[in-house]
């Protein structure tokens, strides 16, 4: 007897995944908890554990595929029934034509496909799907509503649909949008400009109206993956809802370089692990979070939801993405615990092994550009957080120290933020105590 | 301004090039003495003598032969065929030689042809006088097939056709021969052989259409407009061979409900090239099947009336699918 295996939600607000590799072949066994495919969603790629121990007895959705959450996907027999035949032979390379496969059936009701198409040839060979058309309008949505809605993260089942069948169109969508209230970018900042605020209102584009590309001969076309387009989606998104401000400060955090220099070969026999200036930066947000927990909070339209938790963000750099690991509770954790999880997150990051509660929960962003080498960046916030925070890269600089030049060793520290939830001076008060914990550091404070 | 039909457009046209240029002349079956079938030679032999409007056996094959010749050495010949229907013995010609002399040549002799084809269902043409043949040619690179629906554009884009180095064949519905009237300037502006035409803008479905049907799609949509406020976006490709494929996706982008209507039988029609390029190119802003409407899979339009009726697509039909498209 072969039991399924469906689609599991792989995070929160996740609706689909992509069949990316089976790791598995027809025919072969398979342990409990041994991998079995490689799924992609929006937010991460993951390796999807068997379920139970059996024979992979056939798949039934191809690579590439995108499915809903729940969707059957391969067929186990039980190893109890090892030894059994299938019940109905192994005959079609790609069973249940694709993407429709089996949806889990609530509102299964009859009655015949619409015979109303023109042109349309009657008879075709459908899916094996015996849900009607109507049925299927009801919870499935066209290419465009379904793009419109990750734009602008509406959950298509809140929208009145009023096509046929009472589907969501696209009009519906846009309409809805349009009802949903907004902020307007207009509100005049409470304190004087902030320097080098960069951002100017961004005209808001329409995709859907957007003027198409023309490709030329020598032009190379990439097909944007799953997680491109979410990167995509999540930061446009950042910039139209939230009202973006930036401000930095100049941190002399040479008693920082010294503690690391002296620390960093005993660290690394000690640990096994390289001793970066991420875990000092994090620990420094920390603190500063827990002094200004208004940097560590959500805009809620009528409200502002300052966090309990304080669960740190990395940015990490895959070359063709971006994905933001988390540290939970990192207020509960020493130096060395940081230094611990930054790099086990970075390490997991870059072999494509996060799962999906590593990307989830965050309530503030340390963006490492200083890893690359950047002294000045302008991060996007990380929606719906209330700031991101940039640390860049140590260079050697003269400065004045006490009316003499001197050369000390310099890191830029920047914030965005979303100035509905603060302004500049809360900004500034948490980027200055940040900027101060990192350059109280000296050599005589060892790791601690 | 005069106002012109269709037919007075087409031979306005070719009356203007062969004063501008020598080397266009017209060949076909009662093209000369008689003024051509349809009447748009009408006149042509007189001012111009019989040796540039010259009158052909009843063979299309020699008629489209005769005219490849003619082109590779220096004339610009316009062929008529008297129907589309009659097309087929000229079609070797027209594909195998026409279509790649250039290609065949590396160069040395491009084939600047056009032949002119009188298409579409009329009542009572039948089997030998009503087929839409459009398709069988926009499957040939070498080729451009054009199919003017107005007769301003028709008269301009028969002197492109003329003009353009490559073998042409111009499609002219022989039913908005009298039928289409509008005002025509004496200098009509260039319309390029590769540029649609949008005849108004929508923001609920898209149409694209060509040839007599196209008529009775802007009926429609104004009728929805008016009636229900439905604003429909109709799109003309006035090409069919090169497609402009930039703009019949911006506005099937635009709607994201889109139909294509002709009376061609729907499959393997040009039609359905229009529909396969939205499905791919448009799929991201789609929120309806990409739909199309046409004769069905029988032999043409029936010689009785309401079997023609039955077949080509309809006002009544049109509808229907485009309130369809609208409401889904």
């Amino acid at each position: 007897m072969a039991t399924p295996v469906t689609m599991p939600q792989l995070g929160e607000s996740v609706t689909e995944g992509t069949i990316l590799r089976w790791i598995k072949a027809e025919g072969e066994e398979v342990g409990k908890d041994e991998p079995l495919c490689e799924v992609e969603t929006d937010k991460v790629t993951a390796e999807l554990p068997s379920p139970f121990a059996g024979r992979v007895e056939r798949f039934l959705v191809p690579e590439g595929t995108t499915v809903d959450v729940g969707v059957e996907i391969a067929l186990l027999a039980a190893v109890g029934s090892l030894g059994e035949e299938p019940e109905t032979p192994v005959t079609e390379e790609f069973p249940s034509a694709g993407t429709e496969a089996q949806p889990t059936a609530r509102n299964g009701s009859p009655g015949g496909r619409r015979n109303a198409t023109v042109g349309s040839v009657p008879g075709g060979k459908g899916s094996s799907s015996s849900e009607s058309a109507a049925a299927l309008r009801q919870r499935r949505s066209s290419p465009v509503v379904r793009r419109l809605a990750a734009e602008h993260g509406v959950e298509i089942a809140e929208v009145p649909g009023t096509g046929c069948d009472g589907r969501v169109t696209r009009k519906d969508i846009e309409a809805y949008v349009e009802s949903l209230p907004e902020q307007p970018v207009s509100e005049p900042p409470a304190t004087a400009p902030l320097p080098g605020e960069p951002n100017a209102p961004e005209t808001h584009h329409d995709a859907a109206g957007r003027e198409p590309v023309e490709v030329h001969e020598r032009d190379a076309v990439i097909e944007v993956t799953g997680t491109r387009r979410a990167i995509a989606s999540r930061m446009s998104l950042s910039k139209r809802e939230a009202p973006h401000a930036w401000t930095m400060v100049e941190a002399d955090v040479s008693g920082l370089v010294a503690l690391r220099e002296t620390e960093k070969e005993a660290f690394r026999r000690r640990e096994g692990l390289k001793l970066t200036y991420l875990p000092f930066v994090v620990r420094a947000v920390v603190e500063g979070l827990r002094e200004h927990p208004v940097l560590n909070s959500v805009w809620d339209g009528d409200r502002i939801v300052l966090r309990g938790e304080v669960n740190v963000g990395v940015a990490v750099d895959l070359e063709d993405a971006l994905v933001v690991p988390v540290i939970r509770r990192a207020d509960s954790l020493s130096l060395i615990g940081l230094a611990r999880e930054t790099d086990d997150r970075v390490r997991r990051a870059r072999e494509g092994r996060l799962t999906p509660e590593d990307v989830s929960g965050g309530t503030f962003t340390v963006n490492n550009s200083g890893s690359l080498g950047s002294v000045v960046s302008t991060p996007i916030i990380n929606y719906p957080q209330a700031a991101i925070l940039s640390a860049e890269a140590v260079v050697k600089r003269p400065v004045v120290v006490d009316d003499a030049i001197a050369v000390r060793s310099m890191m830029n520290l920047e914030v965005s933020f979303d100035h509905r939830i603060l302004d500049g001076g809360a900004a500034l008060r948490f980027l200055n105590a940040v900027k101060g914990r990192l350059e109280k550091l000296a050599l005589e404070d060892g790791l601690r | 301004m005069a106002t012109k039909n269709l037919l007075e457009a087409i031979h306005d046209g070719l009356a203007e090039e062969m004063r501008a240029d020598e080397s266009v002349m017209v060949l076909g079956e009662d093209v000369g003495r008689a003024g051509g079938v349809f009447r748009v030679t009408e006149g042509l032999q007189e001012e111009f003598g019989p040796l540039r409007v010259l009158d052909t056996p009843l063979a299309e094959s020699l008629i489209s032969g005769a005219a490849i010749g003619l082109s590779v050495n220096g004339m610009r010949p316009v062929a008529e065929i008297q129907f589309a229907d009659f097309i087929p013995p000229a079609f070797d010609q027209i594909v195998s030689e026409a279509a790649r002399f250039y290609y065949r040549s590396n160069g040395a002799w491009s084939c600047p042809l056009t032949i002119r084809v009188p298409y579409g269902a009329v009542p009572g043409g039948a089997l030998y006088h009503s087929q839409s043949v459009e398709a069988y040619f926009c499957n040939t690179p070498g080729l451009k097939v054009v199919a003017p629906s107005f007769p301003a554009d028709a008269k301009a884009m028969l002197k492109s056709a003329i003009r353009d180095p490559n073998p042409v064949l111009f499609f002219e519905h022989k039913k908005s021969y009298r039928l289409v009237k509008e005002e025509v300037p004496e200098e009509v502006p260039e319309v390029p052989l590769d540029e649609a035409r949008v005849h108004r803008e929508g923001t609920d479905l898209t149409v694209v259409s060509y040839g007599m049907v196209l008529h009775t799609v802007l009926e429609v949509a104004e009728k929805l407009r008016e009636e229900q406020g439905i604003e429909t976006e109709v799109v003309e490709p006035r090409t069919l061979y090169p497609l402009d494929r930039a703009s019949i996706l911006e506005a099937a982008r635009k709607t994201g409900k889109f139909l294509v209507v002709s009376e061609a039988n729907v499959t393997g029609s040009v039609s359905a090239e229009i529909a396969a390029l939205v499905a791919r190119e448009a799929f991201e802003w789609l929120d309806a099947p990409v739909t199309r409407l046409g004769a069905p899979d029988v032999p043409v339009a029936g010689f009785a009336k309401p079997m023609m009726d039955a077949l080509v697509p309809d006002a009544a039909k049109i509808e229907d699918a485009m309130l369809e498209l609208a409401r889904y």
